[in-house]
């Protein structure tokens, strides 16, 4: 046996370590050969493995990396398996990662520390791969913390800000209160099962004598874990904040893969919900309302990163759903199309931004199409595979994702497709606003931007154009097919029979619907919009305050605690509790000290007289005993 | 009352004698010499019980005593002397520096 997808992993560590210890003495130019080189080297090594798979009949290739620990009779293993489903994630970490990182080089090329931000890229590869490849839960939470230690770094990346370190803080913060549902998960799963192996999980609750556990209740722990990583209710607060990094890491870790790991989980997991209808229902409403009011949110965002960022969470929200009802290779095909065209708006976000010297406000832009053509072409591609036009990539995944949530028969209904196809028509307004209000329309920026204006450089552009590509035909891949080897897709309910071409034209009239409110609206200088703005004003800025959530979390959580914290530990525990038993003892010892210091009167006379005193009591004393 | 009696009886007078000076009298020196007084006291006890016992270590061990009492008051007429030197004056009320 080959260690190939030992090779996989280790590669983007070994580039962690090289650039993180290396990089600023040896040169931008040899951080950018390591830095690049050995993601794409994983990337054909995973091909390589893609192909071995394909070649051995689908049968899941198997390695042993470390033996972590033994433990009477059950061993812990650092183990790497590679099915479809892996293979899939694999591809799309790796390539789209190595095109962000490509990217990258252009985009931080004036950063002085450029070498940091390729080891923390690398270092966030590493962990994915981890998290993607890992054949036990135990080693997947090791990539699902090491990714989200990752993504702090890279966060805050630009620290010496305090705002953006603090957005890292948030998101790591709010993680955690995620993975404490993973963990309890995890270990009632080993409780129950005695293994974490995940393909061992999928065949014993798969079997005719399913285990003595809840395989509701491991799955809804499992899964307040993946509303953490995944940016779901009520845990997505820290995502839109993730902005402050560096745009590329926006389009690699907060929208194309550490943030689908919930979604790659449920799936990875997907013999265990398969029989967990409640768990899925829990995953159905969650995703549900993620998708409906991120996609509200969305609306109103006058940032291009936020627009960018609530739409992810409003996309994650769709794949859960998808994985809710059942349909778990579909989640994954919209994870799959999500990575092109979410790092293709990302990265040309970061495009413009760069083109504009560091503007974000969407009010500031207009007019950009002329002057950064490639861009706008690339954008303007990736927003219709987003909005779900045909035949881009988006509306495959996404009109199947809404053909399931109104035909499955396991959970599927009419009003769970209604919210769906809501949130895909506010997906194409908000995306074709987006769209609009920066390329189209009067510039809107300072003369002395305009000027500066310029369409940014090759690295950077072939990447656009790269994703742009794959936004456009990705979706001819059909991955639910693909990975026929999870749970079937479910059956259409009988009331749903020969709906299925009727949705799919409803869909596609959504999409086209979206683009027509949006030009409507935006066109022409976004005169309409301007003259609706205020009768619409108290929702407007109800959706700007993004349901003023965070300032419920802040009332609700972070103020109690921190009066806790002040009041209960800090002033009473501490400085009355401690620090005054410790200064009573002291003044004790000083008082006590005081009161017998009054016996040294420095008279020799008295001290003989005690002397004398003395003798005379020890005398009789031992005349008593005698 | 034999003799031995009236021996022990000195004895405890001498040692009395001399602890009360210790402990009334004011000057440096007349202390010193009421501290001789008493182990001058218990010297004669030793004595006396050598002679009622018979055996000579009694009678050896005053001989130490003498030695040990020359050299103490060797080295405290000395000390007195500066002290006398620091305040000029003899009152032990004088020196209480170490007073509590």
């Amino acid at each position: 046996m080959t260690s190939l997808l030992t090779l996989i992993v280790v590669l983007p560590l070994a580039g962690f370590l090289v650039n993180g210890t290396l990089g600023n003495r040896l040169g931008n130019r040899f951080v950018t050969v390591v830095g690049c080189g050995l993601p794409i080297a994983s990337f054909l090594l995973a091909i390589r493995c893609t192909i071995d798979l394909l070649a051995g009949g689908s049968e899941p290739l198997l390695e042993t990396a470390y033996t972590w620990a033994t433990i009477g009779e059950r061993t812990f293993e650092v183990a790497f398996y590679f099915d479809r489903l892996a293979a899939v994630m694999t591809l799309i970490v790796t390539g789209v990662g190595s095109l962000i990182h490509v990217y990258s080089t252009g985009y931080m090329k004036e950063d002085k520390s450029y070498a940091r931000f390729f080891a923390y890229l690398n270092l966030f590869l590493f962990f994915m791969l981890l998290l993607v490849l890992g054949r036990s839960l135990f080693v997947l939470f090791v990539g699902w913390e090491g990714v989200g230690l990752a993504s702090y770094l890279l966060i805050g990346f630009w620290f010496d800000d305090p705002e953006k370190a603090r957005a890292g803080k948030k998101a790591f913060v709010t993680n955690r209160i995620g993975d404490a549902g993973f963990l309890l998960g995890l270990f009632l799963c080993y409780w129950g099962l005695g293994t974490l192996d995940m393909d061992h999980i999928n065949a014993a609750f798969a079997s005719p004598t399913p285990p003595a556990v809840s395989a509701s209740l491991i799955g809804i722990l499992l899964f307040i874990g993946a509303t953490g990583k995944s940016a779901q209710i009520p845990l997505h607060v820290w995502l839109p904040d993730a902005m402050a990094g560096p745009t590329p890491v926006s389009a690699l870790i907060h929208a194309a893969t550490m943030v689908t790991a919930g979604v790659y989980l449920v799936a990875r997991l997907s013999g265990l919900y398969a029989v967990a209808p409640e768990a899925s229902q829990v995953i159905v409403v969650i995703g549900a309302a993620t998708a409906f009011f991120a996609a509200t949110i969305a609306l109103a965002q006058n940032d291009i990163k936020k627009v960018l960022a609530y739409s992810t969470v409003s996309q994650l929200g769709f794949m859960f759903v998808a994985l809710g009802v059942g349909a778990y290779g579909v989640g994954i095909f919209h994870v799959y199309t999500h990575a092109f065209f979410k790092a293709c708006l990302f990265l040309g976000a970061g495009s413009v931004i760069h083109a504009l010297g560091g503007e974000q406000d969407i009010r500031k832009m207009g007019g950009l199409a002329k002057k950064i053509p490639i861009t706008f072409v690339t954008f303007l591609v990736a927003t219709a595979a987003i909005a779900g036009i045909p035949p881009l990539a988006g509306f495959w995944s996404k009109d199947e994702i809404l053909w399931f949530a109104f035909g499955s028969s396991r959970g599927g209904s009419p009003l769970l497709w209604a919210v769906m196809a809501a949130t895909a028509l506010m997906t194409a307004f908000y995306m074709f606003r987006l769209l609009w209000l920066t390329f189209f329309g009067a510039p809107r920026m300072d003369k002395e931007v305009e000027h500066h204006v310029h369409e940014s450089p090759r690295s950077m552009t072939f990447v656009l154009i790269a994703l742009a590509v794959f936004s456009a035909i990705g979706g001819y891949f059909d991955v639910p097919h693909f990975l026929s080897a999870l749970p079937a897709l479910p059956e259409p309910r009988a009331a749903a029979e020969g709906l299925e071409m009727p949705l799919l034209w409803i869909s596609i009239a959504i999409a086209l619907a979206g683009l027509g409110g949006a030009a409507l609206f935006f066109g022409r200088n976004a005169a309409r919009a301007i003259r609706v703005a205020p009768r619409l004003a108290p929702l407007r800025s109800l959706l700007a305050g993004k349901y003023f959530i965070d300032e419920l979390y802040d009332r609700l959580l972070a103020r109690p605690l921190f009066f806790i914290s002040d009041r209960l530990f800090l002033r009473f525990g501490d400085r009355v509790l401690l620090d005054g038993t410790l200064d009573g003892l002291a003044r004790l010892a000083q008082r006590t000290a005081g009161a017998l210091g009054r016996v040294q009167t420095g008279n020799v006379h008295l001290y003989a007289l005690f002397v004398a005193g003395g003798i005379v009591v020890a005398l009789l004393w031992s005349f008593g005993h005698g | 009352m034999d003799k031995l009696s009236a021996l022990l009886l000195l004895s405890l007078a001498l040692f009395a004698l001399g602890l009360l000076g210790v402990i009334v009298r004011r000057n440096l020196l007349v202390m010193l010499m009421c501290m001789e007084l008493m182990l001058n006291g218990v010297n004669l006890s030793l004595v006396t019980f050598a002679q009622q016992t018979g055996t000579a270590a009694g009678a050896v061990l005053v001989f130490l005593i003498f030695v040990v009492a020359a050299a103490e008051i060797a080295i405290a007429i000395p000390i007195v002397l500066l002290l006398v030197r620091q305040k000029r004056t003899l009152d032990a009320a004088a020196f209480s520096d170490l007073k509590g």
